[in-house]
């Protein structure tokens, strides 16, 4: 019950910034609508919506790390945190409350995403649910490596790392909007052991339905969420204790 | 019957010692005022006290509790209103209040009614649908301060309340302070000699982290033979050995 008045005070915290709706959800519409726009007139398969959906889903969750970073470094700028350091509330409380709100929002993201995607021609079937909810490990991972970058950045940093930095290296390392094996071996490489690129090709690989193609491409983003939720609890409970 | 009970009480980090072997008593329902220059161990004695900051040494009991070994029985009794105004920015002040009520984990009709009392304690009625960021700064104190009291605390600690407010606001504010005497045990910091010396009982003088003497106004001008309470101060400060 505490934890989830702290969670819904993270939500309305989150909804009310205009800048944060425009970014969560204005800003994965206007790309598939551009990208589509520019494939009607010069059909690449990249930019398929089939294949451009997917991807956008994946690459607009990297604002849930802006978002929950942003919150967190606020908080703990401002005296709010520390207030609510001397109420009852456990850790537990304080890391599912700043978790858990994003999470529907990721997901509505997304869903607004696939919805776009069926009125600009991409098929209705069965898949489109299970695309959305496969992308719950890398909204996890983004969400949680918000929380991390929060708990030991400022306000000013995290815009610098999580608004520029993550958007542009998950943007780069994913697929989304270059085949990665143009660019060469060792970008490949490098674009394989992080989980960006997993997430695009689970996501594409559900929505054909072919899940013998999606499930390698499961377990690094798995582990990808699982190592990054536990580094934000400790670096959380760490600041915490300072 | 005290309400706080010190007994060496210490916070060292690295070289610095901010606050020395801190033996202190506070009575149950006494208003009592922490003053001492900058770095003086003011605030840290208090986010000690309040369970944010752990001793280096030594111990205090809050209520009875250890604040090293009960830190969650302290929180269930304590109210604290940091330095730094401490309210959620995008939430109304009702919304802030409600958020504290949720936290202490009160029924629907006891945040409401408590929201009621405490809205008519500070006057707050005429503000409660505002969003607090964009309060002025007297109000936002008001509102941290009501906060602050929405866990029926029997101990209030707040930590230079009327910081940078001007002169009406904190007349004001120390309205609401005297109407809370003897119903909770308050301890204060200031930095204003003027306000601890209407609103104490006791007064207590700190200088690099040691407690240089305790007892009310009228006492430690006697003690220095000084006819004004702000020239006591200093000479107790200035004739402390470094």
């Amino acid at each position: 019950m505490k934890m989830l008045t702290f969670a819904k005070r993270c939500s309305k915290e989150i909804l009310r910034d205009p800048l944060n709706l425009f970014f969560g959800l204005g800003f994965p519409v206007v790309l598939i609508l551009l990208l589509s726009a520019i494939q009607a007139s010069i059909p690449v398969e990249l930019f398929a919506i089939e294949h451009l959906t997917p991807g956008i889903t994946v690459f607009g969750l990297a604002f849930m790390t802006l978002f929950s970073a942003t919150l967190a470094a606020k908080d703990r700028e401002s005296a709010f945190l520390q207030r609510l350091y001397t109420t009852p509330l456990k850790p537990s409380d304080f890391i599912l409350g700043y978790m858990l709100p994003i999470l529907p929002l990721a997901l509505g993201q997304s869903t607004v995403c696939y919805l776009l995607a069926i009125a600009l021609g991409l098929p209705v079937t069965v898949h489109i649910l299970w695309a959305i909810l496969m992308l719950l490990p890398i909204a996890v991972f983004y969400i949680s490596l918000g929380l991390l970058c929060g708990s030991i950045f400022n306000v000013k940093q995290v815009g610098g790392i999580c608004g520029a930095l993550l958007t542009n290296v998950s943007a780069w390392l994913s697929g989304v909007w270059f085949d990665l094996e143009l660019v060469g071996d060792v970008f490949q490489k490098i674009a394989d052991l992080l989980p960006f690129v997993h997430a695009v090709e689970l996501e594409r690989a559900v929505i054909r339905g072919n899940i013998a193609e999606a499930l390698p491409h499961l377990w690094p983003v798995v582990i990808y969420a699982g190592i990054t939720l536990a580094g934000a609890v400790l670096l959380f409970l760490r600041q915490m204790k300072k | 019957m005290e309400a706080i009970t010190t007994v060496d009480l210490t916070k060292k980090y690295k070289d610095v010692v901010a606050v020395d072997k801190l033996n202190l008593k506070i009575a149950k329902g006494e208003l009592f005022s922490l003053l001492g220059v900058n770095g003086a161990g003011k605030t840290t004695t208090i986010k000690m006290l309040s369970c944010l900051t752990k001793p280096t040494d030594g111990d205090a009991l809050v209520g009875g509790y250890s604040i090293k070994e009960e830190a969650l029985s302290v929180k269930e009794l304590i109210g604290v209103s940091p330095q730094e105004t401490a309210v959620a920015p995008n939430l109304s002040v009702e919304e802030n209040l409600a958020l504290m009520c949720g936290i202490h984990g009160f029924s629907k009709e006891k945040s409401q009614e408590k929201i009621r009392t405490l809205s008519e304690q500070f006057d707050l009625r005429s503000i409660l649908s505002k969003k607090a960021g964009k309060l002025s700064g007297g109000w936002q104190r008001r509102v941290s301060i009501a906060m602050a009291l929405i866990g029926e605390p029997s101990i209030l600690f707040l930590d230079e309340p009327t910081l940078g407010l001007d002169v009406i606001a904190r007349s004001e504010l120390w309205d609401a302070i005297r109407n809370l005497k003897s119903k909770v045990t308050i301890i204060l910091t200031t930095h204003y000699m003027e306000e601890a010396e209407t609103l104490s009982d006791r007064i207590g003088i700190m200088k690099d982290g040691k407690l240089l003497v305790v007892g009310t106004a009228r006492e430690l001008m006697d003690m220095t033979g000084a006819e004004k309470f702000e020239n006591a101060f200093i000479s107790i400060v200035k004739e402390a050995k470094p």
